[in-house]
């Protein structure tokens, strides 16, 4: 399918649009983003595996026509750990909320990236638990609005760029839907990393984050990405060093892949019996 | 260059939830809502094919085809 011009609707289930998700929401960015990407590795339908859990972003798994696993609340790399093992061959994609990925699954994540195994976990940080109405996550961060935080939230923020690298993730990416070439670029070499990728998307949800906060409507948080973020390194970061950082901040290959040690144990366990 | 293609605009009506984001970054202002509250290409000859609208729409309705004239002309 390399040669031939992107069409949505070669790799969507048509029969599930127009989607669940709110007018304006980020998630549907993200999804075009990871059809491209697909696309342009020239990918066989077949040979992807994508893996979810629960929560807005994680309705992803049923509108890809790829092979689809949609599982239980921040699980979602506990089962493609499973896949993957059975199934090295297969590319493992986790698309994952932040509330997904660093509350409910917090731990499955650090594990997972610890192993190090071939998984491409994409982490759709809207910054709230959309789909449940608007509780706030360990990615809101202090002094925000939301439905469980009247007065403002007093619980700082994981940066997920820095929990992943210090958990020992072998690929580390951030990107906004602003940016969606990049973000696209950025998925394509996560899908291709041997090893654990974890890409970062800063994706809006307007309906409660950007109400409740009064960040205004979609156009205007998408706006927002573009004021707010910079390249890794850039000089704007030494005037304001509060700006978000976009890139790729870890990408390292001397690392052993954890389906490729497994295969090698039970090659040595299996000696003179195979 | 420009005027050696022709550019449609596929938009999926149904799948459009007008959000907006593809009027306010089109950088020609080739799109618009229309009384539905749906994009519509009210320009489309001022069309640059930029594809920011593409690659932005959250809801996957709008796709941009580009013919080269001659192409378009024999088929």
């Amino acid at each position: 399918m390399k040669n031939k011009k992107f069409d949505f609707k070669d790799y969507i289930r048509q029969r599930f649009f127009p989607h669940i998700w709110c007018p304006g929401c980020g998630h549907g960015i993200v999804l075009s983003s990871l059809l491209r990407a697909v696309h342009e590795l020239g990918l066989n339908k077949n040979e992807i595996v994508i893996t979810s859990g629960i929560g807005c972003s994680s309705r992803i798994s049923g509108y890809v026509d790829f092979h689809s696993l949609h599982t239980i609340h921040g699980r979602a790399l506990s089962f493609a750990t499973g896949v993957k093992l059975s199934k090295p061959d297969l590319k493992a994609i986790v698309p994952m909320g932040d509330g997904d990925a660093l509350a409910i699954g917090g731990n499955h994540f650090i594990h997972a990236a610890r192993r190090n195994i071939d998984i491409t976990a994409i982490v759709m940080n809207n910054r709230i638990y959309g789909m449940t109405g608007g509780q706030f996550s360990p990615l809101s961060g202090c002094g925000k609005q939301a439905t469980t935080a009247p007065y403002s939230t007093i619980d700082r923020e994981f940066d997920v760029v820095d929990l992943a690298k210090s958990a020992g993730a072998t690929f580390v990416a951030r990107s906004t839907v602003f940016h969606a070439n990049e973000c696209k670029d950025i998925i394509k070499k996560g899908i291709n990393h041997k090893g654990f990728s974890v890409v970062e998307i800063l994706t809006q949800c307007p309906t409660y984050y950007g109400r409740k906060n009064k960040e205004g409507d979609a156009v205007q948080m998408m706006e927002n990405y573009k004021t707010n973020t910079v390249k890794i390194g850039s000089k704007k970061l030494e005037k304001n060093p509060g700006l978000i950082q976009r890139g790729i901040f870890v990408e390292k290959n001397d690392v052993p892949e954890y389906c490729e040690a497994y295969d090698r144990i039970i090659e040595t366990a299996m000696k003179g019996q195979a | 260059m420009v005027k050696d293609k022709i550019i449609q605009h596929l938009i999926e009506k149904e799948w459009c939830k007008g959000c907006g984001i593809c009027v306010h970054f089109c950088p020609k202002q080739v799109l618009e809502l229309d009384s539905n509250g749906k994009v519509e290409a009210v320009r489309p000859e001022d069309c640059i094919a930029c594809m920011l609208c593409e690659l932005r729409c959250p809801d996957l309705a709008i796709q941009i085809i580009e013919n080269q004239e001659k192409e378009y002309e024999k088929q």
